[in-house]
């Protein structure tokens, strides 16, 4: 479990750690300016990285009780 | 008559009806009317928690922003994703917390975890304080969408008042089914519409997403990076550290949390909903591609930016859908506002002061607040003022100040007491309320300091009085109790 909460972090260290490096334009990736797409491509990996935090967490096994 | 407004009103009345239908079958005790009767699964949690999050400042705060401001604009997207995250682990433990308990707002949490009704007043007082900005604030922007979707036909007074009955009726007569019912129309009509947009104005008018970009940065250099000073990179992390801690603060998002029918629901939205927060991206991609279509919107006129770009792009009957849409972003959180803080009146702040009060008095003391609560919006609505998202800031500060008492509280051994939190939420408090109204910031107060400190948000500064005196006042507290004991 303490792994799984490490995970979790990383979109954190990703938008809040990383937005001093990536404050520029170009390169555009997929029509957005370089800092937009950052923060894009962090949004959808928080998405991948919490359904891994899902799967992997007993809490989530059996059914819905 | 025009086919804009004929729309327009056709999605009022579908969920007018909605709304109404929702009720059926159920009998509307207090915990049925204001958190479904802890019922919902992960589809209605996920609508209602969506519904409170992509509002009218979704629709044209979003946009204005990104038209007016450019990169800052991009804090939107970064704190909802960081938000859910934390939701994963910090939601299933208030609902089994609320569940255990019985609790049914926002303010019994605080009473029941601090054993103090005087802390759940001052709780609640602060979430309505914070509230009414917020309910202001959707319904400026109801008038303002459906005054311009029907080209000026109805002016926004006349559709403030339209929306606000609609929405107080089914309120009172539904409760939280009523939200949870008009927002399936709403969430499919906005991420149709909102998608759309983001996509088709961009190439209608540049011939692409990235053209539209390049031809904004030659245009307006900088603007799409964070500045050097002011919005900058500080301003950007801490903000969006602010309101991660905020978000479930919002008294009618922590009610919503309640009525999730099991814990699993959460941890399923957890995946889901930062993907959802991309229906953002398009949002402002409208307001980007309004720069160089519609220029020259000034302060508040920014807003309007998403409506006036549309106007100019499209047939009258697209423009109605679009009106509709705005009009249900506006009703199913306001929906939801009315909601709750007539429950905190009645059930935290009444209940409180009159302990002899039956359970049946308190929730028909609700329902008559809600229409209360609508006209005493109404009054502030019609006074005039900010631009929209200066508004949400204020109420964003303000329930912020309840994220340290709320967050120590979840610890096994708090060493907060009630006089702690009840001084900290205080002091947090009268520090947000300075600095709006003096227009105080960090820079301001400090001019001597770097750069990139004067730029934090200054929400900070109440937040760190707040913990600090939440702290002093809990160990002195504390240690009298100790002293008594001995």
């Amino acid at each position: 479990m303490k792994m799984i909460r490490l995970l979790a972090l990383l979109p954190f260290i990703g938008i809040l750690g990383g937005i001093t490096f990536v404050n520029q334009v170009t390169p555009y990736v997929l029509g957005m300016p370089f800092i937009l797409f950052w923060i894009v491509m962090w949004v959808v990996l928080t998405s991948g990285i919490m359904a891994i935090v899902f799967k992997l967490d007993p809490s989530n096994q059996g059914g819905d009780s | 008559m025009n086919v804009a407004l004929l729309i327009i009103f056709a999605f009022l009345l579908l969920s007018l009806y909605l709304g109404i239908r929702a009720r059926k079958g159920k009998d509307m005790n207090l915990e049925q009317w204001t958190i479904g009767g802890r019922g919902f699964g992960t589809l209605f949690v996920f609508l209602l928690m969506a519904g409170e999050i992509y509002t009218t400042f979704t629709f044209l705060g979003g946009s204005g922003w990104a038209y007016d401001k450019g990169a800052p604009t991009f804090y939107i997207i970064s704190y909802g994703c960081l938000a859910y995250i934390i939701s994963y682990w910090l939601l299933p433990t208030v609902w089994k917390y609320a569940k255990e308990n019985h609790l049914m707002s926002q303010s019994d949490f605080f009473v029941s975890k601090y054993k103090s009704p005087v802390l759940g007043i001052l709780v609640s007082l602060v979430g309505v304080i914070a509230l009414i900005p917020y309910l202001v604030l959707q319904l400026k922007g109801l008038g303002i969408i459906v005054s311009e979707a029907s080209y000026g036909s109805i002016s926004p007074t006349l559709a403030i008042w339209i929306g606000v009955i609609a929405v107080t009726f089914y309120v009172m007569v539904s409760g939280i089914h009523g939200s949870a019912w008009t927002s399936v129309v709403k969430d499919i009509m906005i991420l149709v519409v909102v998608v759309f947009l983001g996509i088709y104005l961009p190439f209608h008018y540049y011939g692409g997403i990235q053209p539209m970009f390049e031809a904004i940065d030659k245009a307006k250099p900088g603007f799409l990076v964070l500045p050097e000073t002011g919005m900058s990179v500080s301003w950007f992390v801490s903000t969006v550290l602010l309101t991660t801690l905020g978000f479930y603060m919002w008294p009618h998002t922590f009610g919503s949390i309640y009525s999730a029918k099991n814990e699993k629901v959460f941890r399923k939205n957890a995946m889901i909903m930062p993907l959802y927060q991309l229906v953002l991206l398009f949002v402002f991609f409208v307001g980007f591609a309004a720069i160089l279509q519609v220029p020259n919107l000034e302060g508040s006129q920014a807003d309007l930016a998403l409506l006036r770009l549309s106007i100019q792009t499209f047939d009258p009957w697209f423009v109605g859908i679009i009106g509709a849409a705005g009009l249900l972003t506006a009703m199913v959180p306001g929906s939801m506002i009315l909601m709750t803080a007539s429950t905190l009146l009645a059930k935290n702040v009444y209940k409180a002061v009159s302990p002899s009060a039956t359970d049946a008095q308190i929730s028909a003391l609700a329902k008559y607040l809600v229409p209360v609560i609508a006209l005493v919006s109404l009054y502030f609505t019609f006074q005039g003022g900010n631009t929209i998202v200066t508004l949400l800031l204020m109420g964003y500060s303000l329930v912020t100040q309840l994220f340290p008492a709320f967050v120590f509280s979840l610890a096994k051994n708090n060493f907060v007491t009630r006089q702690g939190a009840f001084a900290g939420i205080i002091a947090g408090v009268a520090t947000v309320a300075y600095i709006t109204i003096s227009g105080t910031t960090i820079g301001t107060l400090f001019p001597s300091l770097p750069q990139a400190i004067q730029d934090l948000n200054v929400g900070i500064v109440a937040l760190i009085a707040n913990i600090v005196v939440m702290t002093v006042v809990s160990l002195v507290t504390t240690r009298t109790v100790n002293v008594n004991c001995e």
